[in-house]
């Protein structure tokens, strides 16, 4: 790379700025074209394919389904593969379900009670962390109890730590070596966005087939889903190690082995920590989801209450699952934190005060685990302690109270909203030509990000049509850009404001970690109760899901700001609003095309949820593909093509950053890597 | 090396962790251990049950009655897991599944598990029969009864019009778990109907809810027996008798759906195995009012499936007694 | 200020042990780079016409060279002129397209991965413009980092460390880390990691272009020091003339890859080889680094042999007094032979930096400095 870099440096530049872009025209051009095309053609050419119907790959996929199934048992590979990863992945959550959860015997207690359990991992939090996250996991795990859900809550947190060990365990070497290899860095990065963008109900089966229900198919599903950012974090720091610092150790001679162990894999630390912070994230999140193949815990709960409308219980099961991400996520930032300083502020004194302070700390452990081995009260959770019963019954009639106050006014506003964006959009996209819609988006494509992305677009626009779901995947495209749109006036707004005070930004972001780890599920039934099963409903769950996300980046971006640039015109004697519009916004605008750019990821992420509330299109195809047999061919090529999708607009929103980046002079890196990864339903 | 403490002391801070619990978990002894197997009295061995669980309430009241005598009477350990069906189906083959407790047709599944792999056998009817058709919320039909036939249906068809359907009446089908005809039976009998697929069952509940409560038009895929039926009772709509044969070719389809007897299936390892639990699964028997009855304990009182389960047990004692015999 | 005698040749004489012998060196980057380097066709071409035909950067172009034993030898361009590519090249931390490169005599480009990281670990080390200093490692153990590697114990490393902090005066900061020292302490932290392995040669890339100009001129002063104490072959690389001057024996200017003119400081302005080297010295005080041998004039009939007389070498500025105090021209030697006189005037128009237009071209020293590509 050093050698195109050096190239580019030195290449000259050409021109640009003229007072009209003629990206603009062209974009004008196309969507006449697209306008003139839809009135004079509508409905022609369309490539429409109705729900039941299936293409004959679709077909070949649940033969190769059926196959599987029918050769699971006798193939000795798959016995061999499957059944060791299995029972290898299946005994470590056995352990830890025994420590934590329950046993097999007896009264089916947690190996070392309830007590046991919070003692310990309050001591874990405090020696890998401060004492302040150690008072926050003290009081998260106790409301597990008081919630009334521990056990539950105990079989999420084993699954996960499991998950999270086997992605490290994976997730680094692999990492360590993208660092170091162009190559293999060039092969993993698209597996890895596949990986993540595919929607996690089309492999849920087929993993439930090959691994068997239960714990360890749960805790592979969530491998899968949770490997991908400890892989590229590692691998990512290790490439943004200063080249004057590895340059320097190679002017001493070191080794290659040398080189990694003590200068790459120390400085790319930091950044290793965040990728375990987000795998830690990540698998939380699929663990809840995991409960649609039997992954015990919280996720079990929360799809429960769905079936009988109970809102107060799902909410109750998600409050928890909020409590221990804020939980898993503060102790892995303090981890890091602690990691960094402790080598700087240590002296001998501190050092052994704070070792005979955990040494205390872990006889009060002992003491704990011993107490909830004899103490009945210690060891179960008292039920009479518990509050998540009436909790879930007051939110209910909330909930109930909310519905019946609105539902009127907003059903007008769905209705209105539908007919006049959702419909008029939906029918230039489906009702258009394919080959128009096409020319379209690579004309937007060209123009926004550039020949390569226009390429990219052009093969992934090829392959949806090969799959045979162009037209579920243009309603699915129109409701994205819409919810994209919204997500990002609404961005704009509150991040702006965010970003300028600190105190509203104390404010907002614990209400933004909840909206963002709060499982989707929880929220439909209410909003159901609204708007009904329609597109709108879908809509505004992905809003809901992406909007935290962008906030949080316009947020930063307008925070770091230049500090001189926005004094500067304050000295000009501009006003607020001048400044916001004049100075910040724009200085901001790579972060905004970023927050852009993940708000559509996140919202496309959500396109199955939006399935299961009326959505329609792909993410139906995938929620049906998964409950039924003779569907489920169809359901991989909706999932292959939501990853398309997801693929296209990534692209082309990530190349158009980039050229805002050249454009607009960042003084700071912009998280890019960094930013928080979506969760896929 | 300046980091060698810091790693030594890593070292020594796990080794200490590990000696500490296992000190404190090795030298006492535990509750779970103290503590007698389990409750009740089981003069035949029973063992261990694993019992799927499908994700709808109907199921839900079914496999908590199951479980819960299975329980309390027989001294099984019942293990609940939730799955959906196909995946249930896969779990007789590898042996993570022993009851499949409410089962709705799947032919092909019966195929692959009960006449080819041979992992399963046929436990007999639950004594419910399923019921699938479109739905009207109750106060609908009861301002116009006309509507109850299919024929009356496209008089109205704009009134049951929403922002999905645009000028065609709505037809909202549901859970994407159930097979439906519906596109094609709405084209063949000429419906100037659009099926709306709503995505999940809790959308569908919703809806019907709403619709009954808000007095709005709405006509809808459903199914019983099913909680929501206790709760709201909604009325099905006559649709051309279904005949033997008349949904072989499911494009030109133009009839109802049929009834399904609903069955028990369970592995051919426990059936094998003498387990008093066998004959439970094979004995038992009930009526659609009594499931409703059960889920409506579940979803609409919201009680605990156990506690729905004792509730209903305690009422019903001559049932349950006969299913023990 | 030098540890050796030199010639104003632009190779090292042959009687000196040479350290560093390049030959015909090119570093081209991009696709086409072999075939640039070994083409003929394109040695006449400009970097940036090969930039245009090619699509390849052109960083060091046929450049040869001697650096001799214990010599303060100076690679000077601005910006971009490929001068860090050159002494990356020494070592190969960036690989050469073609050429030679003799380290005492070994050829550096047939070292396997092994023997040329042994040629970094002990024989040459590097110190760095942006210090290139481990942040997690206090200043003990970045000191200590090139031995650690050599998998030097711990205690003998420590030790070693030690005895180079004292000898750069960083004595009292071992436990401090990078970000806590200011620039000029943090380069002293890279200096002292390069003397740690006791190599035979250092190189600099601009190691002071980053400091403040006060504590620039102490590390030069310390540079002296060094180089006077411990007489290692130091290359160091700058786009600063006055430091050029100020340390180097010898000076290779390059401009666009290209070696434009190599000399002593005083050849250099005395005799620049063209109009870049005459314009980039055009700002020095002329007094301060020319010799007597630039301005001596022909020996007057009846010059009377008794006047003062001094060598050849002698910088102007310090002629001064000497002169001065003269009634009559100053006879100027150059070992026991009479080369010339100088007199007030020729002294007053160097003050004035009143140039004689021959000496600004001199045909004979530029053919002296294009002799110095070896062939």
């Amino acid at each position: 790379m050093a050698v195109t870099d050096f190239r580019r440096q030195f290449a000259p530049r050409p021109p640009r700025q003229r007072s009209i872009p003629r990206g603009v025209y062209a974009i004008a051009v196309a969507l006449l074209v697209w306008f003139v095309a839809w009135r004079m053609f509508n409905g022609v050419w369309t490539l429409p394919l109705q729900s039941a119907e299936v293409t004959p790959l679709h077909l070949w996929l649940n033969e190769v389904n059926a196959w599987v199934r029918d050769n699971r048992d006798s193939n000795v590979l798959f016995v061999l593969v499957f059944d060791s990863i299995r029972i290898g992945v299946g005994a470590v959550a056995a352990l830890f379900a025994q420590l934590f959860v329950q046993t097999d015997v007896g009264l089916q207690l947690p190996e070392i009670g309830w007590l046991g359990v919070v003692a310990l991992v309050t001591w874990v939090a405090a020696a890998v962390g401060n004492y302040r996250v150690a008072i926050l996991t003290a009081v998260g795990f106790t409301a597990f109890g008081v919630l009334g859900v521990f056990t539950e809550a105990m079989w999420t947190f084993a699954l996960t730590l499991t998950a999270v060990l086997f992605s490290v365990a994976i997730g680094l070497p692999l990492g360590i070596w993208a660092g170091v290899n162009k190559r293999v860095n060039g092969i993993l990065t698209p597996i890895l966005d596949f990986m993540q963008t595919l929607p996690s109900f089309v492999y849920l089966a087929p993993l439930a087939l090959l691994f068997l229900i239960g714990p360890a198919s749960a805790v592979i599903a969530t491998i899968i889903y949770a490997v991908p950012p400890i892989i590229r974090l590692t691998a990512h720091g290790i490439r943004s190690v200063p080249a004057t610092i590895a340059e320097a150790a190679d002017s001493l001679g070191v080794s290659k082995r040398q080189r990694l162990m003590t200068v790459l894999l120390p400085l790319a630390r930091n950044s290793m920590v965040v990728g375990l912070n987000q795998t830690v994230m990540a698998a939380l999140a699929m663990v809840t989801i995991a409960a649609l193949i039997a992954g015990p815990g919280l996720g079990q709960l929360v799809v429960q209450a769905l079936q009988s409308l109970n809102v107060g219980r799902a909410f109750v099961a998600g409050f928890a699952i909020v409590v221990m991400a804020i939980v898993l996520d503060r102790v892995t930032t303090a981890a890091s934190r602690r990691a960094e300083l402790s080598a700087r502020h240590s002296t001998p004194l501190r050092r052994r005060r704070r070792i005979i302070a955990l040494g205390a700390g872990l006889l009060v452990v002992a003491a704990a685990v011993y107490l909830s081995r004899s103490v009945l009260a210690a060891a179960r959770f008292p039920a009479e302690a518990a509050v998540g019963e009436a909790l879930g019954a007051r939110i209910n009639d909330v909930s109930a109270g909310f519905q019946n106050t609105f539902s009127v006014f907003t059903a007008s506003l769905k209705d209105g909203f539908t007919i006049r964006v959702i419909n008029p959009f939906q029918g230039l996209l489906t009702a258009t030509p394919f080959l128009v819609v096409m020319l379209v988006i690579l004309v937007i494509a060209v123009t926004v990000g550039g020949i390569r992305a226009a390429v990219i677009s052009t093969i992934c626009l090829l392959l949806i049509i090969a799959v045979g779901l162009w037209e579920d995947a243009m309603i699915t495209l129109a409701s994205t850009l819409i919810a994209t749109v919204i997500t990002m006036a609404l961005a704009l707004a509150v991040g702006v404001i965010m970003g300028r005070s600190d105190r509203v930004d104390r404010w907002l972001r614990p209400g933004l970690d909840a909206a963002q780890t709060m499982p989707a599920f929880v929220y439909l039934v209410p909003f159901l109760g609204l708007f009904g099963p329609s597109r709108f409903t879908a809509i505004v769950a992905a809003i809901i899901y992406a909007a935290p996300v962008a906030i949080k980046i316009i947020a930063e971006g307008i925070a770091h700001v230049s500090a001189e640039a926005v004094e500067a015109a304050q000295s000009t004697g501009a006003s607020p609003w001048q400044t916001i519009s004049k100075v910040q916004i724009p200085l901001a605008a790579s972060s905004i095309t970023l927050a852009a750019n993940q708000g559509l990821i996140y919202v496309l992420s959500m396109v199955v949820v939006g399935g299961l509330v009326g959505g329609g299109a792909l993410g139906y195809a995938v929620v049906a593909g998964f409950s039924q047999n003779a569907l489920f061919g169809k359901g991989l090529a909706a999932g292959v093509a939501i990853v398309l999708l997801g693929i296209m607009l990534d692209r082309i929103t990530q190349a158009a950053v980039a050229r805002r980046r050249r454009i607009v002079p960042v003084t700071r890196r912009v998280r890019d890597v960094t930013a928080p990864l979506p969760v896929t339903h | 090396m300046a980091r060698t403490p810091l790693r030594r002391r890593y070292i020594a801070g796990v080794a200490s962790v590990a000696a500490i619990l296992l000190l404190a978990t090795g030298c006492s002894s535990s509750l779970n251990t103290a503590a007698p197997a389990a409750s009740g009295s089981a003069a035949k061995p029973c063992g261990t049950v694993n019992v799927a669980m499908n994700d709808w309430t109907g199921y839900t009241a079914d496999a908590a009655v199951f479980s819960y005598v299975a329980e309390k009477k027989l001294g099984c350990t019942v293990k609940q897991s939730s799955i959906n069906e196909q995946v249930a189906w896969q779990g007789f083959a590898n042996g993570t599944v022993d009851v499949i407790i409410e089962n709705w047709g799947h032919d092909d599944l019966a195929k692959t598990y009960i006449a080819d792999q041979k992992v399963a056998v046929d436990a007999g009817p639950t004594g419910n029969v399923g019921q699938i058709g479109w739905y009207l919320p109750p106060w609908l039909a009861a301002a116009h009864p006309e509507l109850l036939d299919w024929n009356n249906l496209n008089k109205y068809a704009s009134q049951f019009a929403t922002s999905e359907s645009g000028a065609q009446g709505q037809l909202l089908d549901g859970d994407p778990s159930f097979v439906t005809n519906d596109a094609a039976l709405v084209a063949n009998l000429k419906l100037n109907f659009k099926v709306i697929y709503s995505g999940s069952e809790t959308a569908l509940i919703q809806a019907f809810r709403t619709a009954e409560k808000n007095k709005t038009w709405l006509i809808g895929y459903f199914y019983e027996p099913q909680w929501f039926i206790s709760e709201v009772a909604l009325k099905k709509v006559k649709l051309p008798a279904y005949t033997a044969g008349c949904d072989t070719d499911a494009a030109k389809v133009a009839c109802d759906y049929p009834d399904y007897t609903l069955n028990k299936v369970m592995s051919a390892k426990l059936d094998k195995s003498g387990s008093p639990a066998a004959a439970l699964v094979k004995k038992f028997n009930w009526t659609n009012d009594d499931q409703n009855l059960v889920a409506k304990y579940i979803a609409t009182d919201k009680m605990s499936p156990e506690a729905a389960a004792q509730k209903w047990v305690d009422a019903n004692a001559t049932k349950v007694d006969a299913w023990l015999k | 200020m030098s540890a050796t005698t030199l010639t104003p040749t632009a190779s090292a004489t042959s009687d000196t042990a040479v350290d560093f012998a390049v030959r015909n060196l090119w570093k081209v980057f991009g696709a086409d780079a072999q075939r640039i380097a070994s083409d003929p066709s394109f040695t006449g071409h400009s970097a940036a016409e090969i930039l245009e035909e090619t699509g390849c950067v052109t960083a060091v172009r046929d450049i040869s060279f001697d650096v001799a034993h214990g010599e303060v030898f100076v690679v000077m361009g601005l910006s971009g002129s490929g001068k860090s590519t050159l002494v990356r090249c020494l070592t190969r931390l960036i690989e050469p397209t073609s050429g030679q490169v003799m380290l005492e005599g070994q050829d550096i480009m047939k070292l396997g991965a092994k023997e040329l990281r042994e040629v970094r670990r002990r024989r040459v080390s590097m110190v760095f413009q942006h210090f290139g200093l481990l942040p997690f490692r206090n200043v003990l153990d970045n000191i200590a980092f090139g031995l650690e590697i050599r998998g030097i114990g711990t205690a003998a490393r420590y030790e070693r460390a030690r005895e180079v902090i004292d000898l750069v005066g960083l004595h009292g900061y071992e436990e401090r880390f990078p970000d806590q020292l200011s620039g000029g302490m943090q380069q002293r932290v890279g200096l002292a990691r390069a003397l740690a392995s006791d190599p035979d040669v250092l190189l600099f890339d601009e190691p002071f272009s980053a400091l403040d100009p006060l504590i620039r001129r102490d590390m030069q002063a310390e540079v002296i020091r060094l180089h006077r104490d411990m007489g290692k072959t130091m290359v160091f690389i700058t786009h600063d003339l006055s430091e050029a001057l100020k340390l180097g024996d010898r000076i290779l200017i390059m401009r666009n890859g290209e070696l434009v003119q190599i000399g002593t400081g005083d050849e250099l302005v005395g005799a620049p080889a063209d109009d870049y080297v005459a314009d980039f010295v055009s700002d020095v005080d002329r007094t301060q680094v020319l010799t007597l041998r630039w301005v001596v004039a022909p020996v007057p009939e009846g010059l009377p042999t008794d006047g003062p007389g001094l060598p050849a070498t002698t910088v102007i500025v310090d002629a001064i007094p000497t002169v001065l105090g003269s009634t009559v021209p100053v006879r100027v030697f150059d070992g026991d032979t009479l080369i010339g006189v100088v007199d007030r005037d020729a002294i007053l128009r160097e003050i004035m930096g009143v140039k004689p237009a021959a000496v600004r071209h001199g045909g004979a020293s530029r053919a002296g400095a294009r002799a110095g590509r070896v062939g």
